[in-house]
């Protein structure tokens, strides 16, 4: 006897995902180093690194300590840029068949327009994600103040073409809910609510930060409750607005739990380093835990938190 | 669970055999179906530590030592490890029947030459380990193989006995002179080198000792082939892009390569060795 699962098809943002379990930015290497573990046609979406303009060779070692829970990294944002991406890596992963949601951080205005001209124009890309924390492009974080996220995310709608949804990447923080309206008013068709909190660990031997220099963020289970929280507070201010939580998912409960909140899909990224094949089993815990609770699709769950909340439910 | 072929690696729930003490160092066999028939020598294995309840969210990575594809149990894998960090110490104080997540083998395998030479096989402490599956490998093939172990005492010391069965020749350093020559393997490897006119040096161990190996092999005319073993590689699948040392590619540019995917076994003349750490300034 099999158990009931449900059909795990998602809409997100007008394009159709085969699941709501995604890979996060930075968490999934070229996709290529997931093939073992995973049927990458099966997952929902498949997001790059976070793409700049020009290549970058990254931060100097070691770029991630375990903490509690979770672990602090620092990458400098490594990756090949967007045309050594565009050239090398998207055309395996549209071979394969995997929906490609390409990363993008600018530094300026015009870097922003060039790198959504290169990620819109390139066959195969499902979504365009615009990471306004500055963390990978090395300025300042946009996503803390509604003017500069919205401007950049106006640039970009602009580049890409229209049946390719932009979605902005928003780090929890206390102007959320505003940068969020803002960015949907300048033609964000999606979000990605949860990142990396900004995070500090100091070696108790050497007296000195565990991570030298740069901006060292916390991610995994620590995180969780933070992105379940911001996907909320998000979703009771834009319900319509398509939501992907992310932060620390590691099991289908976790998954559910962002569901709940009222996020649509969610973006599986520590959780690899342990376990590359996370998104097929979160993705079949999901479907059992949707069944269990005579839920018939993962859209009927969503925001479903909202009604407890707000005390409609008895 | 992964699907059966034989290549690439698998991701299984193993379990511990047992643990056994080694001088300073703890021999632990976990049975993991799938991970011996695609083992190379030089490749690595990621575990899961701290059990379910763990609040550690990343696998420790390890030279994989030997593996046995058939046997009562399924096939086992064999780690050496010493307990001076938290997710070894936890490993070694496992007991049979323990979960264990594994994923593995992983990374670049030693390299073995087309023609039957001579080989010195260079390793200090636990970091020989992967050195002893070499060894049979190149055997196989007719190198003369030489053995070069090192350690702080004779109690860092792995494998000697073994060594004698399986190699043409042991050389045995410790740091404090307890046992054998005195001195670091980098100490002594010039003299070896010369000994037994090895033509490639393959060696295990941290990066201030295979650069030593490294520039050794290059006076000598040799090749090497350096497994990286001291590297911090947090996922050992190249996710997390943690583990990134400087190598220089065929074109003579420098890249930031993983340690766990790119290597972790590199040709030594291709790690720019005193800027590992950092990021050159001319790295891509």
């Amino acid at each position: 006897m099999t158990r009931p699962t449900a059909d795990l098809g998602t809409d997100l943002a007008g394009v159709t995902l085969p699941s709501p379990v995604l890979t996060a930015a930075g968490c999934g290497g070229t996709g290529r180093e997931l093939e073992p573990y995973l049927d990458l046609s099966r997952l929902g979406a498949f997001t790059t690194r976070t793409l700049t303009l020009d290549r970058r060779p990254g931060a100097p070692t070691p770029r991630l300590v375990a903490t509690p829970g979770g672990v602090l990294s620092d990458t400098g944002g490594q990756n090949p840029g967007i045309q050594g991406f565009l050239a090398a890596e998207l055309p395996w992963l549209a071979q394969q068949g995997v929906r490609t949601i390409v990363s993008l951080a600018g530094l300026t205005l015009a870097e922003w327009a060039e790198l959504a001209r290169h990620a819109g124009a390139a066959p195969g890309v499902t979504a365009v994600e615009v990471e306004l924390s500055g963390r990978y492009a090395g300025g300042p974080s946009l996503d803390l103040e509604p003017f500069g996220a919205a401007k950049a995310v106006h640039v970009v709608r602009r580049e890409v073409p229209r049946g390719v949804p932009v979605l902005a990447k928003l780090t929890p923080g206390s102007q959320l809910v505003d940068v969020a309206r803002a960015v949907v008013k300048e033609g964000a068709d999606g979000l990605v609510v949860g990142h990396g909190v900004p995070a500090l660990a100091f070696d108790p031997v050497t007296l000195t930060p565990l991570l030298g220099g740069g901006s060292p963020s916390l991610s995994g289970p620590a995180v969780l409750p933070v992105a379940v929280r911001a996907v909320a507070e998000v979703h009771a201010a834009l319900p319509g607005v398509p939501v992907v939580g992310a932060g620390g998912v590691r099991t289908g409960a976790d998954a559910l739990q962002l569901l709940l909140a009222g996020a649509a899909a969610v973006a599986v990224g520590t959780a690899l380093l342990a376990d590359p094949g996370a998104p097929d089993r979160i993705a079949d815990e999901l479907a059992g835990l949707l069944a269990e609770h005579d839920l018939t699709r993962p859209a009927d769950a969503v925001g479903l938190g909202h009604t407890v909340l707000e005390g409609e439910h008895a | 669970m992964t699907p059966a072929g034989t290549t690439g690696p698998v991701q299984v729930t193993g379990e511990v055999l047992g643990v056994k003490k080694v001088g300073a160092h703890h021999l632990l066999t976990i049975v993991a179906p799938g991970v011996p028939e695609r083992f190379r020598p030089g490749t690595l294995v990621a575990l899961g530590v701290g059990g379910p309840l763990s609040q550690q969210v990343v696998p420790a990575t390890y030279p994989i030592h030997r593996v046995r594809p058939t046997g009562a149990y399924g096939g086992t894998v064999e780690v050496v490890l010493t307990a001076d960090d938290p997710s070894s110490a936890w490993l070694a104080g496992t007991h049979a029947g323990t979960a264990i997540p594994v994923t593995g083998p992983l990374g670049r395998p030693f390299a073995l030459p087309k023609e039957p030479v001579t080989c010195v096989l260079a390793g200090e402490g636990a970091a020989a380990a992967p050195l002893f599956p070499l060894a049979e490998r190149l055997r196989e093939r007719g190198c003369a193989v030489h053995m070069l172990l090192g350690g702080a005492t004779e109690r860092h010391l792995y494998g000697a006995l073994e060594a004698r069965r399986a190699t043409r020749g042991v050389t045995v350093a410790t740091r404090d002179g307890s046992v054998g020559l005195a001195g670091t393997v980098a100490d002594v490897l010039p003299d070896l080198l010369e000994r037994t006119g090895a033509e490639v040096v393959y060696a295990a161990g941290g990066t201030s000792s295979l650069h030593a190996v490294a520039l050794a092999a290059e006076r000598h005319g040799a090749w090497s082939q350096t497994m990286l073993t001291d590297v911090p590689m947090p996922c050992g699948t190249g996710l997390c892009h943690a583990c990134v040392v400087p190598l220089v590619g065929e074109d003579g540019l420098t890249r930031m390569a993983r340690a766990c995917v790119d290597g972790p076994v590199v040709r030594g003349d291709r790690v720019r060795w005193a800027e590992v750490g950092t990021v050159p300034e001319d790295a891509r």
